[in-house]
């Protein structure tokens, strides 16, 4: 039995399953098709927040509570060169609001970058092999980054513009599907399969998959993994802050707790996928979203507590989450 | 002339000093045996080598360099190769990604391979297998060849036999052998009888403290003085 359901795919049907389950609870097609986009775009988003923090933790041993902070911060320089080009976001031409979109998501993404750099060198490096330091630490940045974003944008809620050919539905049958969340699709999974074609297909990749088993053996066969941190760190912060970036398109109206208000999500999605893995946290993302958005639909009282019922599931069956790196020897 | 010269050497780890004042020499060429009981400091002498562990104080000479400060990765490029106790193989990466990310430049030398494959046949044959699904022999092989994929200077191997069946540990010897006619060997064992079937010349520590140096044909030959520093008569007679 345990061999058919790996050879069908194993843990990866986990959202098909979840999708055929709620089909039959829901009943309705055209719900389920809405629910269904929606918790896909919803867990695509999430995945591009938390993708960086799996590999953060996974290769630097790092738990950095302030990885949240990346998401606001992308989300708000995203927000507010949207509205600087507002002229082009609702122009007739196709291509002035795809420059904006680009220029936005650009510029959220090299935020993240420096962000990611400064974090590392300033907070992260004097606490490495120091977990209690790090929450610590990290918790106060993340406070830190909050009151910084409340000084630069204001306390009052941002809202952020979508270019206009993101805007309406496309209509399938009776289901209304949000182009947005469709293109949040799109950008998930091309973001997916980067990250997999670097882990997979490249040297570095080879060396980030060995030093989130063995950072010591990596450093013993002659690699700089120090340099390695610094690069993934980044890599993890910028694509924070691209996911923040496509969140604040996704809900419109942000405020400075964005950051405070995803951490936990995101933490959810990284101990659900299992630490270091980029599959995980795909897995861990879109069982999210789904069943945020079915919950949601189907027992609304429950939406709030579904993810915390859904981690405890998942980690009695596998405590180390869905699809753990492998770790140690 | 000595290859690697440790002089003075103690560290601490954390409140605990678990080598004091080490003092040992490794010449050119065969292999070099570090006996000792467990806790005794033998791994924390080839991790301090490798800049795992930092000297505080004492110094570290190798190939005539002081490398004592040294980056580990540093360390790794002057020529001295790791096959630590737990054997360091990444278990989610397949033979072939374990033994790519060994070589400087992600290549291999196919003369250089084919002998690795003549030396330790079984790799060839697990080639594309995901290394954690490895048996502890064959990985203990993996360990190995990865430390001998591009020639170094010198390779520090850590209680290689522990937990394998004697037979691995034959063809191992026979391996190593062969290893320590191109390279220099520091091995650290607790298995007297396949410490002494190789080893040229030997140190014993005892308490972080290197208690005899000598050559094994010597030692080998004096069970009184290897009953005192080992307690290991009986075995040594095995």
């Amino acid at each position: 039995m345990s061999d058919l359901f790996g050879k069908l795919g194993g843990i990866y049907l986990l959202p098909v399953a979840l999708a055929l389950i709620a089909f039959v609870l829901i009943g309705a097609p055209s719900s389920w098709l809405t629910l269904t986009v929606a918790g896909l775009a919803m867990g695509m988003l999430i995945f591009l927040m938390a993708s960086g923090l799996s590999l953060v933790f996974g290769l630097m041993d790092v738990l950095n509570f302030g990885h949240s902070a990346f998401v606001s911060f992308g989300a708000f320089v995203a927000a507010s060169t949207l509205a600087a080009l507002s002229g082009w976001l609702g122009a007739p031409s196709i291509l002035l609001n795809i420059a904006a979109l680009v220029l936005a998501l650009a510029a959220a993404i090299a935020a993240g970058l420096l962000a990611g750099w400064l974090f590392e060198r300033i907070i992260i490096k004097p606490v490495y092999h120091d977990h209690l330091r790090q929450i610590l630490i990290t918790m106060g940045a993340l406070i830190v980054a909050e009151q910084l974003i409340l000084a630069t944008w204001g306390g009052t809620p941002t809202n952020v513009p979508r270019p206009a050919f993101l805007e309406g539905s496309i209509i399938i049958g009776d289901a209304a599907v949000e182009i947005y969340r469709l293109f949040a699709l799109v950008l998930g999974a091309v973001v997916y399969l980067g990250l997999y074609l670097l882990l997979n297909r490249t040297r570095i990749g080879l060396l980030i998959r060995a030093g989130v088993e063995n950072r010591e053996m990596v450093e013993s066969l002659g690699f700089k993994i120090d340099r390695l941190f610094i690069g993934v760190f980044m890599l993890g912060s910028g694509l924070a802050a691209l996911g923040g970036a496509m969140w604040a398109g996704y809900v419109t109206l942000i405020t400075p707790a964005l950051g405070a208000e995803m951490l936990v999500i995101v933490f959810i999605v990284v101990i659900i996928g299992g630490l270091g893995s980029i599959q995980g946290t795909l897995l861990g993302a879109l069982i999210v979203g789904l069943s945020a958005n079915y919950v949601g639909f189907l027992a609304p009282k429950l939406a709030l507590a579904s993810n915390m019922i859904l981690m405890m599931i998942i980690l009695l069956w596998r405590p180390n989450g869905l699809a753990p790196a492998a770790k140690g020897h | 002339m000595s290859l690697l010269s440790i002089q003075n050497l103690s560290v601490s780890i954390g409140q605990y000093a678990v080598l004091h004042d080490v003092s040992l020499k490794v010449p050119q060429g065969g292999v070099f045996v570090l006996l000792g009981r467990n806790g005794a400091g033998k791994t924390t002498t080839l991790r301090a080598i490798m800049g795992l562990w930092q000297p505080s104080p004492g110094s570290i000479r190798f190939d005539g360099e002081d490398i004592t400060s040294l980056h580990t990765s540093d360390i790794a490029k002057r020529g001295i190769a790791y096959v630590p106790e737990n054997m360091g193989i990444f278990g989610g990466l397949t033979v072939a990604e374990n033994m790519v990310l060994a070589t400087a430049n992600g290549t291999y030398d196919p003369q250089r391979l084919d002998w690795v494959y003549g030396l330790l046949p079984a790799l060839k044959t697990f080639w594309d297998k995901p290394a954690g699904a490895l048996s502890g022999g064959q990985k203990q092989m993996l360990s190995v060849a990865r430390a001998i994929i591009e020639p170094r200077k010198l390779i520090l191997v850590d209680e290689p036999t522990k937990g394998l069946a004697p037979s691995i540990i034959d063809a191992m010897a026979e391996g190593f052998r062969e290893i320590s006619a191109e390279t220099t060997i520091l091995l650290v064992e607790q298995n007297f009888a396949f410490a002494r079937s190789l080893g040229r010349d030997m140190g014993v520590i005892e308490d972080g403290q290197i208690v005899h140096t000598g050559t094994m044909e010597a030692f080998a030959a004096d069970a009184a003085l290897q009953d005192r520093l080992l307690s290991l008569s009986a075995e040594g007679a095995a």
